[in-house]
């Protein structure tokens, strides 16, 4: 069989699980949900202070809801055999992680996306940088996920990988975190946020490239 | 369709092979052959590396020595090459259980290549027709085990190596695997297994190796 259709294959099964597990697919959006709403009653009725806040906050939830779902990418398949199954496919084992990685974001990621604008319009987010923030998300979480992948596939084979997984992870989301937010607080000010989603683009396109590699050699680490 | 006639050159080979788990040596020095219409069965008694041999056999673990070849190449070298050769069963079914019985099939179909068989003539194969669209997660334990073999018979694979095919199966389900391998070694396909029930197969060259001697 070719390349392509192992690549669907595999996204279209990880898609099909997942919708067999719907309440795995949810638990994100509720995190991200629940996190944004817990700012306005933290921080006190100041729609000001809040609208000020709002990119930073949107954004941190997102990050935090990303790295939560992390673990669903490798850690079933580790538990019942299937990832030594892929590892040992015909095909090479790059492809099929990003293939796993594709799946994985439209389960988690996507449904972030969409529900951004209503969260940042619900914090008083100015209606001109709803657009960017989309945006911004648009490009950083598909990075968010391919940079965690390699940090999940180094600790899939541990009992208890959560803490070290966060610890692996964060200090690589940090630009994205800086760049991504920054560009929606320009937008909200009026200032041109183009540089900025110029630099986000470039870590997409740099994390698309080294991200696979680095986790298909990472999974033989954890799996010999 | 079958290419597993058309490889005369296939050779598998183990050489001065060792592998080392918490600074213990499991074996060292280890060498095997395998030719196409063979046979090799891995003996020896809990914890003398048999399971960590058969994944450096499949290329899923490296040798800490020594090196393993196909054909008078290293496997690590082949890579992709090398597995599109191979089907393992191991410990782990590596069946999804949110998947039907035909669905877990056609998924390892779509990673290796397309075997001689049918996904129902598979099942079949291994007495799991009928159950083409129930969920894996309602088989039984022997059941599924039975599926996981069926992925050897989906996938044009030259070597099958299998981790205690047995577990879990009754009598009836080991006399079908058993003539299962016996078919495969019998049309010029390399078997690698460990098991610790006595292994019947007619008129095939067998080879034991024994690692607690």
């Amino acid at each position: 069989m070719s390349i392509a259709s192992a690549f669907l294959a595999l996204l279209r099964r990880d898609l099909v699980i997942a919708f067999r597990r719907r309440s795995e697919m949810v638990n994100p959006l509720l995190f991200f949900v629940l996190v944004t709403s817990l700012f306005p009653l933290g921080v006190g009725s100041q729609p000001k202070l809040l609208a000020l806040m709002a990119p930073g906050v949107v954004w941190v939830a997102a990050l935090l809801a990303a790295l939560l779902s992390l673990d669903t990418i490798f850690r079933s398949d580790f538990e019942d055999g299937t990832l030594e199954q892929l590892l040992l496919s015909a095909q090479p084992v790059s492809v099929l992680v990003i293939a796993k990685v594709l799946a994985h974001w439209l389960i988690t990621g996507l449904p972030l996306l969409l529900m951004a604008p209503l969260l940042g319009t619900f914090l008083g987010l100015p209606s001109q940088a709803i657009g960017t923030l989309v945006l911004s998300l648009l490009f950083g979480t598909p990075a968010l996920s391919l940079i965690g992948a390699i940090g999940v596939a180094l600790t899939v084979g541990l009992r208890k990988g959560g803490v070290i997984l966060s610890l692996l992870v964060l200090p690589l989301y940090v630009p994205i975190l800086i760049f991504g937010a920054g560009a929606v607080g320009n937008a909200a000010m009026g200032i041109d946020a183009t540089a900025q989603m110029y630099i986000m683009a470039a870590f997409l396109i740099f994390s698309l490239t080294l991200s696979p590699v680095a986790t298909a050699a990472a999974l033989r680490v954890s799996l010999s | 369709m079958s290419s597993t006639a058309t490889k005369p050159d296939a050779r598998l080979t183990g050489r001065a092979l060792s592998c080392i788990r918490d600074d213990r040596t499991l074996f060292s020095g280890l060498g095997f052959g395998v030719d196409t219409g063979e046979a090799l069965i891995i003996e020896g008694r809990n914890g003398t590396g048999k399971t960590t041999l058969l994944r450096a056999i499949c290329g899923i673990r490296r040798p800490d020595e020594g090196e393993i070849l196909w054909g008078g190449e290293s496997i690590e070298r082949l890579g992709p090459d090398y597995h599109r050769h191979v089907a393992y069963v191991g410990h782990n079914d590596g069946v999804k259980r949110e998947l039907t019985v035909a669905e877990n099939l056609r998924m390892s179909r779509a990673l290796g290549s397309e075997g001689r068989l049918s996904i129902e003539e598979a099942l079949r194969k291994v007495h799991l027709a009928g159950f083409e669209d129930v969920a894996a997660s309602n088989l039984s334990a022997g059941q599924r085990r039975r599926l996981a073999l069926a992925r050897l018979l989906v996938t044009d694979s030259l070597l099958w190596v299998l981790d205690e095919p047995f577990t879990s199966l009754d009598r009836h389900g080991i006399g079908i695997v058993e003539e299962l391998m016996a078919e495969h070694v019998a049309r010029g396909g390399m078997l690698v297994m460990t098991s610790h029930h006595e292994v019947s197969m007619h008129r095939t060259a067998v080879h034991r190796l024994n690692l607690s001697a």
